[in-house]
């Protein structure tokens, strides 16, 4: 072996954050339920609101189970602090709303998850912040979009459901040469498929809910601050991001810039935004993706080899009309994708069924093994119709920019046989067609 | 605050308060590849427990503009010429790693300015080995990653530092590479031929008559408890104090090592107002 070197991903998976209990030696992570923490002393009540000593004074702020989720999602994604939040959706309002008040404006890819669509589109314009929507691909219109008042780029790692492949590299040079952070959605990749500071990003969050979490059980979302932004710099240069380098009144006056060189965001995010709004994770739910993220790699393997033996069986199928996939070289992100995603491109995607809208009917209710609800990333094989489902809301013409037909189908592939999952396809795709 | 020294600027925190020079003072000096910030919890503990704090950021690191000073020597004398434009009398220095030879030097230099030492992480001669300086020199980002794996004993800090959900070495990784980023003229190279080439140690050691407090990591891989026999014999008169933790002692164990800076400060004042 030569010189030092960092933990791998697999151990970091097990031990980041995580040590045996100091008080019992229970070796798994408990479960601290409990609302609040006792004091030492007053004086150590006192240090502990004034962030004069680390620790816990409450689980709205902070808790120790939640603590260990965060710590190993920070070292997973080779960040600096991690916030755990009650869902996706709070991870993403809670980064956004950190540095984005009345009068700003976000510039965000149109390739997004329906939900994070609705957030920036209708519920954050009605609180004042205003957002453009670009093709993620062309990099001339998010060029074009960004504003004095803009406060972030906004994107996913891979657009839901197409699958674009967000342009990191490109994006992110292109914010920090106007001072301005790239913030991705990074919940079809995970740490495993992708890292997004190594790669520009500077703020990620997840739905844990999703692969992290792995099983379909708990709500959940993480916020994690990369540590790569100069919050500072960009102050000094354009005057934006005031909320880390001034005095923030409801904290005692605290300039979280000088506090923390590259940890200000994580702290006025935690010190505010979970403070106040109050999204947090339940321990229980931290629990549950903990437990996840310790067979992260495993699974993330496994569930990329069925995807791809999925979309083998699909592309021979005669009901299939086209299969939707950065590894296909019909895609038209292809190229990037073995670039940014040299492990696989994940295990969610689309296909287009031959015939109409009943065609897609009929084979829905004919799955046995793939069930149909909405969700991803569950170590069961799922299957959702986005356009009366996820992406309901979104305008035909955004639908159809984004690459959805009334046919598409989307696949989140699981962890079971890929014969079993083959078959159980073969069979739907054989009704689809009978009815036609 | 920003204090002028000889027409450039110097940047000091201030632990959350405004700096009063009347209060007994407290001068926290960061490492080599960092700054201020690596004493984020001791020193607005301090600023909110009846001491002035200043903790700078040496020239060329952090929000202190570049050049780096190339010599502990003239880091001494730098950091004279701080307290004295911020009206100290006299303080309590607290110096980590290349820090604390900074504090030495200048407890030598004008001995009636220092209160007292805390050498944190420190060790007497500092020599870095060719291969890390050779590697600072021309690959500063290995550099980084190999002295934040030396420096960190665990990867699960409990408390984490700053506070809950930080990631001890990931923040420690960022910091450096933030330097790296602020000032491209080769910051940890020159830090460490500073280190290494410092020579005056061990005369200044026996020169000290102030009180010094000793923190080492039981588990400092960089500055190892066994390579302080020097400067400990040299200094006798000095408590030492060990903490569970590698050479981040501060972020590693930020509670112990607060409460054995409390114990001292208040050893030698009495309890702050």
């Amino acid at each position: 072996m030569s010189g030092p070197r960092y933990p791998g991903f697999d151990t970091l998976s097990l031990h980041a954050g995580a040590a045996p209990d100091p008080a019992t030696g229970a070796r798994a992570t408990p479960i601290h339920f409990t609302s609040s923490f006792a004091f030492r002393d007053s004086d150590h009540a006192a240090s502990l609101f004034n962030m004069e000593r680390s620790g816990h004074v409450y689980s709205r702020i902070s808790n120790p189970t939640n603590a260990v989720l965060e710590e190993r999602i920070a070292a997973l994604e080779g960040g600096v602090a991690g916030i755990a939040t009650a869902s996706g959706q709070a991870a993403m309002h809670l980064g956004l709303s950190t540095i984005a008040g009345a009068g700003s404006h976000i510039v965000a890819s149109r390739a997004l998850y329906g939900g994070s669509h609705n957030l920036l589109a209708y519920t954050l314009k009605r609180f004042g912040i205003e957002t453009t929507f670009v093709d993620p691909r062309d990099l001339d219109a998010w060029r074009a979009a960004i504003r004095p008042e803009t406060k972030v780029l906004f994107g996913e790692t891979l657009g839901n459901p197409g699958l674009d492949v967000l342009d990191i590299p490109r994006i992110s040079a292109l914010a920090h040469e106007h001072d301005l952070p790239l913030m991705v959605d990074a919940t079809f990749t995970t740490p495993w498929l992708l890292r997004p500071f190594d790669l520009g990003a500077d703020l990620v969050f997840h739905s844990a809910t999703k692969f992290l979490c792995g099983h379909g059980t708990a709500i959940g979302g993480l916020l994690v601050d990369g540590g790569t932004f100069d919050w500072q710099a960009a102050y000094a240069r354009s005057g934006r991001f005031a909320e880390l380098c001034e005095p923030y009144e409801g904290f005692h006056g605290m300039v979280f810039a000088e506090e923390s060189t590259v940890g200000a965001f994580a702290l006025r995010a935690r010190r505010e935004g979970l403070r106040d709004f109050g999204a947090v994770m339940s321990p229980h739910n931290a629990f549950a993706v903990l437990q996840g993220i310790e067979t992260l790699g495993l699974r993330m393997d496994r569930h990329v080899a069925n995807t791809r033996r999925v979309i083998e069986f699909l592309l021979a199928n005669p009901a299939v009309a086209s299969v939707s996939y950065p590894e296909l070289d019909t895609h038209p992100d292809h190229a990037l994708a073995k670039t940014l995603l040299p492990k696989g491109c994940g295990a969610v995607f689309t296909f287009n069924l031959k015939g109409d809208r009943a065609a897609g009917r009929r084979f829905v209710d004919a799955l046995k093994v793939f069930s149909h609800l909405a969700n991803v990333g569950d170590a069961k094989s799922l299957v959702i119709h986005p356009a009366s489902t996820t992406h309901f809301r979104v305008p035909p013409e955004q639908l159809a920019a984004s690459g959805i037909t009334e046919g598409t189908m989307r696949l989140s592939v699981g962890l079971e046989d890929a014969d079993d999952l083959i078959d159980d396809l073969a069979r739907a795709l054989k009704a689809a067609l009978k009815g036609a | 605050m920003i204090l002028d020294i000889q027409g450039k600027a110097a940047y000091c925190y201030s632990g959350g308060k405004k700096f009063d020079p009347q209060l007994p003072t407290v001068v926290f000096i960061h490492g080599a590849q960092n700054d201020h910030s690596v004493w984020g919890l001791q020193s607005r503990w301090f600023a909110h427990h009846g001491y002035g704090v200043l903790a700078v950021d040496l020239p060329g690191h952090g929000r202190t503009p570049a050049p780096a000073l190339d010599s502990v020597e003239a880091m001494a004398d730098w950091l004279l010429a701080v307290l004295e434009a911020a009206g100290v009398r006299k303080a309590l220095l607290v110096g980590h790693s290349m820090g604390s030879l900074i504090a030495l030097e200048a407890a030598q230099r004008a001995p009636a300015k220092v209160r007292a030492l805390a050498m944190l992480g420190t060790t007497y001669p500092m020599k870095v080995s060719g291969e890390l300086l050779a590697t600072a020199r021309d690959d500063e980002g290995t550099a980084i990653d190999m002295v934040n794996i030396w420096s960190h004993s665990t990867i699960a800090h409990k408390p984490s530092s700053p506070g809950p959900g930080f990631s001890v070495m990931g923040g420690a990784r960022r910091l450096m590479q933030r330097m790296s980023a602020i000032n491209p003229g080769q910051l940890f190279f020159t830090d460490f031929s500073a280190c290494n080439a410092y020579a005056n140690g061990e005369a200044a050691a026996r020169s000290v008559r102030c009180p010094v407090l000793f923190i080492f990591g039981s588990k400092d891989m960089m500055t190892p408890a066994r390579s302080t026999k020097l400067l400990t014999g040299a200094i006798a008169h000095g408590k030492v104090v060990q903490v569970d933790a590698g050479h981040s002692l501060m972020s590693e164990q930020p509670d112990a090592v607060l409460d054995a800076l409390d114990a001292f400060a208040l050893s030698l004042e009495g309890p702050a107002a």
